[in-house]
């Protein structure tokens, strides 16, 4: 199965390409098949790699460096195929519910191939373990995204994917610099190597550099509070579905992961102020993202300023995990990480459902504003309760998902207040934001599900068949994830985090011995 | 490393921050994009630095030319493949982002940024 | 823009350079695994040829030599002939292996399935940023639109 590890990236490419050959002449019958099928194959081997553990290194082109060649690899260790079974997943929901939303844009054909463009430079991203080849792939990516952000070609949609565009390769090139330095320090571009590098000679100020300008080129890819600007008029001017596979995965794909894998199997965390920076970002982004959020009366901005708060909470564990590891204190580490990582997967999960619901509401009722809606549990049912599971999920209500994963990073923050008080602060923050994010969400349920309908509400119907579909599929992953996580998390969590911890290790599992 | 062997690195530098001052300060869309092109540019030219040796060959093997000699010989050719693509990445971000700024005029009519701000909050 | 093309002094030079300009991109695109170069530059001097039918002789012209669905298509065909040459490459045992025979030095054959690569590559960039360049070419200045302020 490792030998087929490329597919991933080649079978969505090949999609990308031929799609808008099929639009052109007009078989759109075929391209939205072709396009589900596409989608279904990635998340169908993902899900197969996830559930036999399968992994393993594979050098493109048989050119491995134990034979004296240069080469790329691809890496699919248990971080890499949480990733991708998150990515797969969200993809295919957005696949299914672009099928019915984008007919009401033209250039379905150019849509489906800028969607896979992005899909594969994702999938590319988190199974490279070549550090330039990740910035390729994470700008095929980025370059998607900013066509599908101003999709809709209206004058708001242009000026937010132009500032997303600016910020993006500002971010990028920031990063390519951070990757020269390291590549002349350690003389190797391989992530494995490099890790192999920093074990023998540690880390000396031009990698310190190096690492500052990853902080600032995928810390903005991530929406880090600092390097958040771009996110709020970005997410909700792209149609819902590409709002739902930016904020649901391309900003842990290509923001989260990058950060994790650089500084946690790269540089292994060789100065504390890694993990603390990452914790500072996570917790300033948590705190920041939910209180501009709470005064928001547009319903997808509303999402997207939760979805910086929500990569807060990501960050923060991951932070202090890190920082916990390295002082010996492995037990609440080892939890700190599993509850970041489970956040990162559930985030995906109901902020994906989020958007997509308020899609299908802007399909239904032709508007986002909160004040604006009304009524619509007894007009559109489906939608109405798939977006009370999502907001009862992202609050942090049992049974559902976003409740465990946020215990547990609370728990980890209470138990790491053993060793400095100021975690108790951090604990009761999140909990406060917990609180706001409860509040924002209670808002728009009372504003847009009760209440009664005025027009344009009033003639809301309920959205079609494929729609729904997609947003049942993510609703029960939102319960399934809640109740069953005592199953998933041997064979999806807890290869990741030991994936994490392994740190500079990381570099024997590639490159053998 | 003598001063004048880093002055090329500190050049790049300053034009690094040419081109970042160009993002932020200027106020014409144009001139931003600019901005952008002048900063990849500078981060390429710091890239080919890194790989060159001083009295350096261009890194071809010629006929009849052993492989270890050129490795002892030429400037590192790893930077220059990593530079071509990043130009070829440069050019879709620029093209993508001049045509995102002839649709803005398009919409708005102008290409200040100061009238360009109907999204708020 | 202009749609009847440029001077008779800059339409008699095109016609005499355009062939020696394909005729460079060609060499370079084909040589590209022996000197520098490759599909990327190859591909760029071969859209820069069509540009400069396009601007010297007008667009209506340059219709009948390559419109915007003909660049498309070409664009297509490159990109799926790298992927076809990266997914045979799997009779060699992985992806993108080398797999045609790949002996010897400094000869035009002698590096397998580069060349090929090398020639889908060059195809693509060059449909593509002609497509770029059509694309392009259709803009006309807007308003400001008063009300909206």
């Amino acid at each position: 199965m490792v030998k087929l590890l490329p597919l991933f990236v080649a079978v969505p490419l090949g999609g990308a390409f031929l799609l808008p050959v099929l639009g052109r002449i007009r078989a759109l019958r075929l391209l939205d098949a072709i396009a589900v099928l596409l989608a279904l194959f990635g998340f169908a081997f993902s899900l197969a790699l996830v559930v036999t553990g399968g992994g393993g290194t594979l050098w493109i082109g048989n050119w491995d460096p134990q034979r004296g060649a240069t080469g790329i690899n691809m890496v699919a260790d248990g971080l890499a195929r949480l990733l991708l079974l998150t990515v797969s997943l969200v993809a295919l929901v957005a696949v299914l519910f672009s099928i019915r939303y984008m007919e009401r844009f033209t250039g379905k054909g150019l849509y489906y191939s800028l969607f896979f463009l992005m899909l594969a430079g994702m999938n590319g991203v988190v199974l490279t373990g070549d550090l330039f080849n990740m910035y390729v792939f994470l700008e095929v990516a980025a370059i998607a995204s900013y066509a599908l952000v101003a999709f809709g070609c209206e004058s708001e949609e242009l000026e937010a994917s132009f500032k997303y565009l600016v910020l993006g390769a500002l971010g990028s090139t920031l990063a390519l610099f951070g990757i020269g330095l390291c590549y002349n320090q350690s003389g190797t571009l391989n992530m494995a190597q490099m890790a192999r590098f920093v074990e023998s000679q540690g880390l000396n100020p031009v990698l310190l550099l190096a690492a500052c300008m990853f902080f600032a080129g995928f810390g903005l890819k991530a929406a880090m509070v600092p390097f958040h600007a771009w996110l709020p008029d970005a997410h909700p001017s792209a149609p819902a579905p590409i709002s739902a596979m930016l904020s649901g995965v391309l900003i842990k794909a290509l923001g989260v992961y990058a950060l994790c894998r650089v500084f946690f199997n790269v540089f292994g965390l060789a100065y504390d102020a890694f993990a603390g920076v990452l914790m500072v970002l996570g917790a300033l982004s948590m705190v920041i993202g939910v209180f501009l959020a709470v005064g928001q009366w547009d319903f997808k901005r509303l999402l997207a300023y939760h979805s910086i708060s929500q990569m807060g909470y990501v960050v923060l564990a991951v932070g202090l995990a890190g920082w916990l590891d390295r002082r010996g204190h492995h037990a609440t580490a080892a939890l700190a990480l599993f509850g970041g990582l489970f956040h990162l997967f559930n985030h995906a999960a109901f902020k994906s459902l989020l958007f997509l619901c308020a899609g299908a509401t802007e399909y239904a009722t032709g508007t986002r504003q909160l004040k604006m809606l009304g009524g619509l549990v007894e007009r559109m049912p489906v939608t109405s309760a798939c977006c009370r599971v999502a907001a009862l999920s992202i609050s942090g209500v049992p049974p559902f998902n976003g409740f465990w994963s946020k215990l547990i990073i609370v728990l980890a923050l209470a138990q790491a207040g053993r060793f400095w008080s100021g975690y108790y602060w951090l604990a009761g923050m999140t909990v406060l934001v917990s609180f706001l994010t409860l509040l924002s969400f209670v808002k728009v349920q009372r504003y847009a599900l009760q209440g009664e309908s005025k027009p344009p509400a009033a003639g809301a119907r309920e959205v079609p068949v494929s729609m729904c579909l997609a947003m049942v599929i993510l609703a029960v992953v939102c319960v399934g994830a809640g109740i069953l996580c005592p199953l998933i998390q041997g064979d999806l969590l807890e290869p990741a985090r030991d994936a994490l911890f392994t740190g500079l290790r990381y570099a024997n599992m590639v490159l053998g011995g | 490393m003598g001063a004048h062997a880093t002055l090329p690195f500190v050049l790049a530098v300053v034009l690094l921050g040419i081109g970042v001052y160009a993002i932020a300060c200027k106020k014409n869309l144009i001139k931003m994009i600019v901005g952008v092109i002048v900063t990849e540019y500078a981060v390429n030219l710091f890239l080919v630095l890194l790989g060159y040796r001083s009295g350096g060959a261009a890194p071809i093997l010629a006929e009849g030319q052993a492989p270890a000699d050129l490795v002892q010989r030429a400037v590192d050719p790893l930077p220059q493949a990593m530079i071509l693509t990043s130009i070829v990445i440069g050019l879709g971000v620029v093209a993508l982002m001049v045509a995102m700024a002839l649709r803005i005029h398009e919409k708005y009519g102008t290409f200040d940024l100061s009238l360009i701000r109907r999204l708020r909050g | 823009m202009s749609h009847s093309g440029m001077s008779l002094i800059v339409r008699e030079v095109t016609k005499l350079v355009t062939g020696f300009i394909a005729l460079y991109a060609a060499y370079i695109v084909l040589y590209g695994h022996l000197t520098p170069g490759g599909g990327f530059v190859g591909g760029v001097i071969l859209a820069c040829c069509f540009i400069l039918t396009v601007l010297a002789f007008g667009k209506d012209f340059a219709d009948r030599m390559i419109t915007d669905a003909g660049a498309k298509i070409w664009d297509v065909f490159g990109a799926m002939l790298f992927l076809v040459v990266a997914l045979v490459g799997y009779r060699a045992g992985a992806f993108f292996a080398n797999f045609l025979p790949h002996e010897g030095n400094f000869r035009l054959f002698s590096a397998g399935m580069i060349p090929v690569c090398n020639v889908a590559i060059g195809i693509k960039v060059a449909a593509c940023i002609l497509g770029a360049f059509l694309a392009l070419s259709v803009f006309r200045p807007g308003q400001v639109d008063e009300e909206k302020e």
